[in-house]
């Protein structure tokens, strides 16, 4: 156990503990901020050497992930005026649980899971870990915006498991999952500020109050 | 048996009261105020100790035991730390689960000394105090297996002496997360922010203080004493995990142990200037939170 990436996946399990703990919106938009930058220096980690593939990778995944993402949603949160997560489906202390789960849960899976040998055995964990705190987030909570951060950290998850093979994957076609990525946080980041004029709120379960 | 232990034990015992001073000092530092002094602790004892003691006419020798076991358990929980780094005065396989035993023997002991007062709010207190070990003890079972499964001991003496050492390089992470949820895990057993806040004196929001309210005299010292050292308990449980003393030399080990509790202390009181008190019903969130940490710590030493 040692390496400056291995560090780098240990602080992204934990950033996933820090979403699923917090209430307050502006701390997972931090949270999430940090997960990003994380991301962006795991393929430098992986692959020393500087090559033009890992450090626009890099670069690009800090410019979307720990800057622009963030700094929007925390536009969207003062413009939409929401602070706290009130009420989610599963508690906070539960989901933190469920966390721990699901953390044990990818363990185990990835040791059976037959795939070429990555660069680092925590690799496939970590991105499994992080898809399913994203999907734990994604479902249980009721505000929009941390739905969004559940998506976003859903994402982080696929991009970790994709950099276990960096090699294999051309550079196109990753700056154009980060593309994606932007556009679809950014159509949802509209999407939340037009829930929350049409019903003074972010509570995604009035959505079902919708008639015409 | 050397004479390290009994020394160490010794130290340890005399240096106790300074760290909730040093923690007050650095609180009334980062506020922008002077404080109380740092060896405020021990005047304190001293004027108690002088002091008579005062019993209601309602309680019970309950209330008169409290604190004597409470303050026992904790010093007999002392004997089990290898305090110099290499061993402890009364160490044996599984003394771990002996250590939490003790420690929630010595809640246990306080909780019904302060149900025994028949005041309403040393009740409320009383059931406050045993909600949060009830949260605080499975995170620190758990702290401690990560040593356990780290080391391959099943004693503290082993977990945290020369076998420490040995698996320090491999298992830093682990022992980082396990010595950060123990830091955490002390912070409430020691009734500190944010879960508690030995400043207030407020009946409602005090949970360890409001029980305690009764108590006089050299009995009150007792308390205050077994206080501060199970702090510097959880400080030598939580450098004893990320410095492999076992490596030092004696007197080295001995200086390390006090600048790491001198940390842990100041770590207190930074965290007291910087965090508000959490919500009661936020707190088993924070527990549930090291808890969490510790798992994490194991699942990363089962991979």
């Amino acid at each position: 156990m040692s390496g400056l990436h291995e560090l780098l996946l240990l602080c992204v399990v934990l950033t996933n503990f820090w979403v699923l703990g917090t209430t307050r919106l502006s701390s997972t938009i931090r949270a999430t901020a940090i997960q990003g930058a994380l991301l962006a220096g795991l393929p430098i980690a992986l692959h020393p050497g500087w090559s033009l593939h890992t450090v626009g990778l890099a670069a690009g995944t800090f410019a979307v992930k720990a800057l622009l993402l963030p700094a929007f949603l925390s536009w969207a949160i003062r413009e939409a005026a929401v602070r706290r997560e009130i009420e989610p489906l599963i508690g906070f202390s539960a989901s933190m649980v469920l966390g721990a789960v699901a953390v044990a849960l990818s363990f185990g899976i990835a040791q059976r899971i037959p795939l070429q040998e990555s660069n680092s055995s925590l690799l496939i964990p970590v991105a499994l870990a992080t898809v399913m705190v994203g999907l734990l987030v994604l479902t249980t909570r009721n505000k929009a915006l941390t739905q969004v951060v559940g998506y976003l950290l859903l994402e982080n998850g696929i991009y970790v498991f994709g950099l276990s093979q960096a090699e294999r994957v051309p550079f196109l076609v990753e700056l154009g999952v980060l593309l994606d990525i932007f556009v679809g946080i950014f159509i949802m980041g509209i999407v939340v500020f037009h829930i929350n004029r049409a019903f003074d709120s972010l509570d995604s379960t009035r959505l079902s109050e919708l008639k015409d | 048996m050397t004479l390290g232990p009994l020394l160490s034990l010794l130290l340890v015992l005399a240096v106790a009261p300074v760290l909730p001073g040093i923690a007050t000092r650095t609180r009334a530092f980062l506020t922008g105020r002077r404080g109380a002094p740092v060896l405020q602790l021990y005047r304190d004892l001293a004027k108690l100790l002088r002091k008579n003691v005062i019993y209601s006419r309602t309680t019970t020798p309950v209330f008169r035991l409290g604190p004597i076991v409470s303050l026992v358990s904790i010093l007999v929980a002392a004997t089990l730390l290898p305090l110099d780094g290499h061993t402890a005065l009364f160490g044996f396989s599984g003394d771990l689960v002996a250590f939490t035993g003790l420690l929630g023997l010595g809640r246990f002991a306080l909780v019904l000394a302060g149900l025994d007062t028949g005041s309403s709010f040393e009740g409320m207190g009383a059931s406050r105090e045993v909600t949060v070990s009830a949260f605080a003890e499975p995170a620190l079972l758990l702290g401690l297996t990560v040593l356990v499964l780290a080391t391959g001991e099943l004693s503290l003496a082993g977990m945290l002496g020369e076998q420490l050492a040995a698996a320090w390089a491999r298992t830093l992470p682990s022992l980082v997360l396990a010595a950060a949820a123990l830091f955490m895990v002390a912070l409430a057993e020691t009734s500190r922010v944010p879960v508690d806040d030995p400043a207030t004196h407020l009946e409602l929001t005090m949970i360890h203080e409001v029980i305690i309210l009764d108590h006089s005299g050299p009995e009150l010292a007792m308390i205050l004493y077994g206080q501060a050292l199970k702090l510097a308990l959880f400080g030598v449980l939580v450098v004893s995990a990320v410095v492999p003393r076992a490596l030092l030399p004696s007197g080295m080990a001995a200086l390390a142990l006090l600048g790491g509790l001198v940390l842990i202390a100041a770590a207190v009181g930074v965290v007291e200037s910087s965090m508000a008190r959490l919500r009661l019903n936020r707190v088993p969130q924070f527990l549930v939170a090291a808890g969490a940490l510790a798992v994490f710590a194991v699942i990363l030493l089962l991979r």
